[in-house]
């Protein structure tokens, strides 16, 4: 008795807490957006899929997916150089857009959660914070 | 939904084949090319804005907020730079001399700023003097407001016409429905001071309730590109439209040039912006670009240094990296080519003294173009 009790508060604890991880996580990306069609879409396009050639793709970026860190590093502090993305190569520049932590934190899950990507940890501020130019 | 859906479809289509018909909305590959390019100064980032100064040197912003003297081969970092709000499109941005700069020293620079009380920056206009690397008797001429955390839009080219004015462009700071329309805001405005930032009086809304005085005109999007035909002395601008739309205008006095009420161009997801491309009472645009080239910086070229270009119109392209060549029949164009392809995103162009073309391009540098005999 006194164990199906555990288990049923441990259940509703994990479900408290992934309901409340979603809730987060759909705040975050909603000024996300924001942020997106202010500062990224102009490039990246409204549906993440860049411009050919020229502004590598977000939707269903392979670089995107699997170098979190480097691209909190391009984000936070501008992008400059050869970039292979799903095979293609793109030179380019991209600037620092003077976003503070939280706003990044908040367009990195916007994009990682977006056009069909998925990703299964929210980026946090301290992330953000840790994530040094060199 | 459905028949929104069909709109939406017969409208795409509709604005397809209009642009189809335009035949003078597409951009040629160049075929007789009169130059051999050169990376003239290597190592920029995002060359924003060039000037060329009496001694031969140069003067480069760079958008991070660095003004650099190139000088006999040589970079030197300039000192008292004012502080600049880099966040978005902003940064240290446009440069200008004084149309007689040798006798008064007077050089022009906008860029953004966070002066004032309100959180983030707006455009900003200031003059200096430049001695021994330092710039010196820093004025600030003009601070839009109030301040925006927004990251688009802050125009900013200078130019002077003939008469001495000064003229400046700031962008709508992303707020397409709040500023451009109304000239008690700043934002999406071309404006016009005395060359010391007073408010010339026969400006056209010095009469008007509660307007910002030193508007000329309004309804823009985000101009980042000014200069004075060097003919007729009018002054021409180019603006970023939304998705196509992209625009150059004549600038004429306390005109409304329409954004957002009439545009060639739509949202970037595609929906329309409104369906209308005129209206009375505002201006229509010497010329439309479908799709958007992204404009910035524009150049005359009035030298005989280059075969058969004496009168073309030289804007650079910063969505597709290349120099875009605009014949023009009197103010139509006519023809457009595309020069210098897949170097980067062509930020500035400008004629210097020696009448050759200087590019500025992004991740690379200015690059000269050297005449070919």
């Amino acid at each position: 008795m006194k164990h199906v009790r555990t288990i049923t508060l441990l259940l509703l604890f994990g479900l408290g807490n992934l309901y409340a991880q979603e809730t987060a996580l759909k705040a975050s990306m909603e000024r996300g957006s924001e942020i997106y069609n202010d500062f990224c879409v102009a490039c990246h396009m409204p549906t993440g899929e860049g411009i050919p050639f020229v502004f590598p793709p977000l939707a269903n970026s392979d670089y995107l997916m699997q170098q979190r860190t480097a691209s909190i590093k391009g984000v936070k502090f501008g992008q400059e150089g050869e970039l292979v993305v799903n095979g293609e190569t793109y030179n380019n520049t991209m600037a620092s857009m003077g976003l503070e932590d939280g706003e990044i934190a908040d367009v990195m899950n916007y994009i990682l959660n977006s056009w069909g990507n998925s990703s299964n940890e929210m980026v946090t501020v301290e992330e953000v914070e840790a994530v040094t130019k060199d | 939904m459905k028949n929104s859906i069909t709109y939406l479809y017969l409208f795409v289509i509709t604005l397809n084949f209009s642009c189809a018909q335009d035949t003078e909305n597409k951009a040629n590959t160049a075929k007789d090319i009169p130059f051999s390019e050169e990376l003239f100064i290597d190592g920029l980032q995002i060359p924003w804005g060039m000037a060329f100064l009496p001694d031969g040197s140069m003067l480069i912003t760079e958008k991070s907020g660095t003004l650099i003297h190139f000088k006999d081969g040589k970079k030197t970092l300039v000192d008292n730079v004012p502080e600049v709000y880099v966040r978005g499109q902003g940064g240290l941005m446009d440069i200008f001399l004084h149309p007689d700069y040798e006798n008064n020293g007077w050089l022009y620079m906008t860029y953004a700023s966070k002066e004032g009380s309100e959180k983030g920056g707006h455009t900003a206009l200031m003059r200096a003097k430049l001695k021994n690397n330092a710039l010196y008797d820093n004025e600030l001429l003009y601070k839009a407001g109030p301040n925006t955390t927004k990251g688009q839009h802050f125009g900013s080219r200078i130019a002077f016409d003939d008469e001495g004015y000064l003229y400046f462009s700031i962008g709508e700071r992303g707020a397409r429905d709040v500023n451009p329309q109304d000239i008690t805001k700043d934002g999406g405005k071309i404006y016009r001071l005395n060359d010391n930032g007073s408010i010339p009086g026969d400006n056209p809304f010095v009469d008007a309730e509660n307007a910002k005085t030193a508007i000329y005109s309004y309804g823009h999007r985000n101009p980042q590109g000014l200069i004075k035909h060097p003919v007729t002395g009018a002054i021409w601008e180019h603006e970023h439209g939304p998705r196509g739309g992209d625009e150059i205008n004549i600038i004429k006095k306390g005109a409304n040039y329409g954004w957002p009420v009439i545009t060639y161009g739509i949202n970037y997801s595609g929906t329309p912006i409104t369906d209308k491309t005129e209206m009375e009472g505002m201006e229509q645009p010497n010329h439309y670009w479908v799709p958007s080239i992204a404009p910035s910086g524009m150049a005359f070229v009035t030298s005989d240094k280059y075969k058969n270009w004496k009168g073309s119109l030289l804007v650079g392209s910063l969505v597709f990296q290349y120099l875009e060549r605009l014949t023009l029949e009197g103010t139509k164009v006519i023809h457009r080519e595309k020069l210098l392809e897949n170097k980067g995103r062509v930020r500035d162009v400008r004629q210097g003294p020696d009448g050759l073309i200087y590019v500025a391009v992004e991740g690379k540098g200015i690059y000269r173009l050297n005449p070919k005999q």
